[in-house]
């Protein structure tokens, strides 16, 4: 299965690597300000779309997509959403790439992540949303992820799952080697080095290469390696920060410290029943997934802190989705209206909680009634005082680059390498700056100048 | 003369074509191949009955704690609303309209390129040899921007209508007519005052039966099979094929959502490949004379 899994997500990179050629470029080719094409309206023109009503498409491929919709029309009968899981994550941006690139067959709203959001930005795909009165939930949403779908004066969505990162560790396997929650990165190394030699089967966590981990991590430890203004990028793979992450995680991976088995893979679901993997290192949407899919664990996982390299509470965002009007809509400020029930209203982001999700909205992560919260799973701890207290310690000031969906997808071929060889992620990481720049240079943009 | 010798002394051993000497590399070499073809189809099956929490936990190669199999088929079945089935509907609906339209084609064609002289035959001869040679995946990406031109991505035509085309069917059965359709037969039949149709479905299908079943098979595995075309052409998963609709179950074991249904994925599989076995195993000895046709002048 594996094997079969890895060999898709070749041939999906690989489309998706083509479609955005075309993509990127139509971006450039006009020069034109993306944020200049907001449609003036108010919030009283999306009231009044709501009660005419119309038909939506919704693309998504969160759990509770469906519930959320059917509750939507429950409210506004006159509304009827079609819920439609084109796929997870790169899956859907290729066909919504192939859908906007062949000017038919796009949803009205579509879920893209955060790292993503941007590559539609450039492309002219979105609907600024800033029009419509959206500017006056800005104060319902957390820093970090109200940022992450704006810039300047546009709106380019509204967010809906927030991943501050944390850890989580398996507490049995803790005490059973004496070991002690990591509070900054040298603790972590060195629990990884003692866990490894006590029994050689157990690592203290995973990595075989993931963009959507070393990014957050580069993050965390003050690397700013994107800067974007326009169409002039600037990389720096080598930064501080960067370097820092670089230079810990060398620490584990060169001794063979780190469990060479990729994230989402089924082995790495095993090795979370099994007790192989001693903690993860990931966003706080994930307690609730390992509740959901790891029975075995019951009762053993707990949640800390993520490690920081000064003692402080400075974390970062991984993963995490907004959702966003897409252009080609043909009743605009019907699918805005929704945008705003979807990711604002009280009765959706219910239903997105009960279904296990993370929330983006402040009310909700400053609830009591969720801050007292103590699964059983996580042996009565408070988990969501830990989760909520790492949404309010995001570091500031880090972009995505406006062509990362491809950035991410040459990561395996750069500094993947650097993990296959327990070799200097260093040199991983150069030899990746030399695939964006080159790239990012072909597409039109002003890379490194 | 060695060869006749070697011949008589075969003969004189009791070897024949039928009953051909024993080598045993050679029958270990078929050995190895044979596990290896078995051992991921031994591993589907008893993997099937394994719930979740046991595929995590116990040996790929032994049973589980518990024998899930009817839980699990049930699940697969009924899994969202039993898109499942909605899926196995596709992919008969693609195979029996692609793979059945692709067979009345090519036998169509090649019948007629190989009985009737017309000008511009060879030039048509050269492209289809020489999209023989081209990898359907190499021409998806295309055939996605020309459909999407003709506003039918999204639609079961976007998947019927590539597969409609086998150059290397029209080519089989030409060849097999060339072989096994005496033009003396045929001319006989216009004697006898019966049309080119009467004398195509009356004697020509008869006499090319195995090459139609061959073209057929041939048509069948690799619709039934085919990933990518779908692929990139469909958004709705209501009108995915099994594989590609395995694959979305695949793939929602990862991200911040995940949710991952591993064993329904194993079943899924397993089931998707039960009635192309069924179907194989019915055929072959169609296959195998369609296989062996025209390769010895008589």
């Amino acid at each position: 299965m594996t094997r079969s899994t890895s060999t898709t997500r070749k041939a999906a990179s690989a489309l998706t690597a083509a479609a955005l050629t075309a993509i990127t470029l139509a971006g450039c080719g006009s020069g034109d300000d993306p944020g200049s094409g907001a449609p003036a309206g108010s919030a009283a023109d999306l009231d009044a779309a709501l009660a005419e009503g119309g038909e939506l498409t919704y693309w998504t491929w969160t759990p509770s997509g469906q519930a959320q919709a059917d509750a939507f029309m429950e409210e506004y009968p006159n509304v009827t959403v079609t819920v439609v899981n084109a796929g997870t994550a790169t899956e859907e941006y290729t066909k919504l790439q192939n859908a906007i690139k062949a000017g038919s067959g796009a949803p009205d709203v579509a879920q893209i992540e955060y790292y993503a959001l941007q590559q539609f930005v450039l492309s002219e795909s979105l609907l600024d949303v800033s029009g419509y009165g959206f500017g006056d939930l800005e104060e319902e949403y957390t820093a970090s992820t109200w940022s992450a779908v704006t810039s300047g004066d546009a709106i380019w969505g509204l967010p809906q799952d927030s991943g501050p990162m944390v850890l989580l560790y398996n507490k049995e396997i803790f005490d059973q080697f004496g070991l002690e929650v990591p509070a900054t990165w040298d603790d972590y190394v060195a629990a990884a080095e003692k866990l490894h030699a006590a029994d050689p089967s157990k690592y203290i966590t995973n990595d075989a290469g993931d963009p959507g981990f070393a990014q957050p991590l580069i993050w965390q430890a003050g690397g700013r390696p994107y800067q974007t203004d326009g169409t002039a990028v600037t990389v720096d793979l080598q930064d501080e920060g960067t370097k820092r992450w670089a230079d810990t995680w060398n620490r584990m991976l060169e001794p063979g410290l780190l469990a060479d088995v990729p994230t989402w893979s089924d082995d790495w679901w095993k090795a979370l029943s099994d007790g192989t993997v001693a903690t993860i290192v990931t966003g706080a949407w994930m307690p609730g997934i390992l509740e959901g899919s790891v029975p075995d664990g019951a009762g053993k996982w707990r949640v800390a802190p993520l490690p920081s390299y000064d003692g402080s509470a400075t974390t970062a965002e991984n993963g995490g989705s907004a959702q966003a009007v897409i252009k080609q809509t043909e009743n605009p400020e019907l699918a805005a209206a929704f945008l705003r029930w979807l990711n604002s209203s009280e009765e959706s982001v219910d239903v997105f909680l009960d279904n296990g999700g993370f929330p983006s909205t402040t009310a909700h992560l400053s609830s009591p009634e969720f801050l007292e919260e103590t699964p059983e799973y996580f042996g009565g701890q408070k988990i969501n005082e830990v989760l909520v207290d790492a949404s309010e310690n995001v570091a500031t000031g880090w972009q995505y680059l406006p062509f990362q969906v491809y950035a991410n997808s040459v990561f395996p071929d750069t500094v993947g390498t650097a993990y296959t060889g327990k070799s200097d992620l260093n040199a991983g990481l150069q030899a990746w700056q030399e695939q964006i720049v080159s790239y990012g240079s072909s597409q039109g943009f002003s890379v490194n100048k | 003369m060695p060869t006749r010798r070697r011949i008589h002394l075969a003969a004189r051993r009791g070897f024949s074509v039928t009953r051909p000497p024993k080598s045993v590399a050679l029958t270990l070499v078929t050995a190895m191949f044979l596990v290896y073809a078995l051992v991921p189809i031994a591993w589907l099956v008893i993997n099937s009955t394994k719930t979740q929490p046991d595929l995590f936990s116990t040996f790929g190669f032994s049973f589980g704690d518990s024998f899930a199999l009817w839980d699990n088929l049930v699940a697969t079945l009924t899994y969202d609303d039993g898109i499942f089935v909605r899926w196995l509907g596709n992919t008969l609906l693609y195979v029996v309209l692609g793979a059945g339209g692709a067979t009345f084609l090519a036998t169509l064609s090649g019948y007629g390129l190989a009985k009737y002289r017309f000008p511009g035959r060879k030039a048509y001869f050269a492209v289809v040899l020489g999209a023989v040679a081209v990898p359907g995946t190499a021409l998806a990406v295309p055939t996605f921007l020309l459909f999407s031109q003709l506003g039918m991505t999204n639609t079961p035509w976007a998947i019927i209508v590539p597969s409609l085309i086998s150059p290397f069917g029209l080519y089989l059965v030409w060849v097999y007519t060339v072989e096994s359709v005496p033009t003396e037969l045929l001319e006989a039949a216009r004697l006898d005052g019966a049309g080119e149709l009467r004398t195509f479905f009356t004697i020509s299908v008869r006499l090319l039966a195995p090459a139609i079943v061959t073209v057929a098979l041939f048509a069948v595995v690799a619709t039934w099979n085919n990933y990518f075309l779908p692929l990139i052409m469909l958004s709705d998963p209501g009108w995915y094929p099994l594989t590609v609709g395995l694959n979305q179950w695949s793939a929602q074991a990862s991200g911040v959502a995940a949710e991952p249904i591993f064993n329904l994925v194993v079943t899924g599989s397993l089931v998707t490949i039960v009635p192309i076995i069924a179907i194989f195993l019915f055929l072959q000895r169609f296959w195998q004379s369609g296989l062996s046709a025209g390769s010895v002048k008589q």
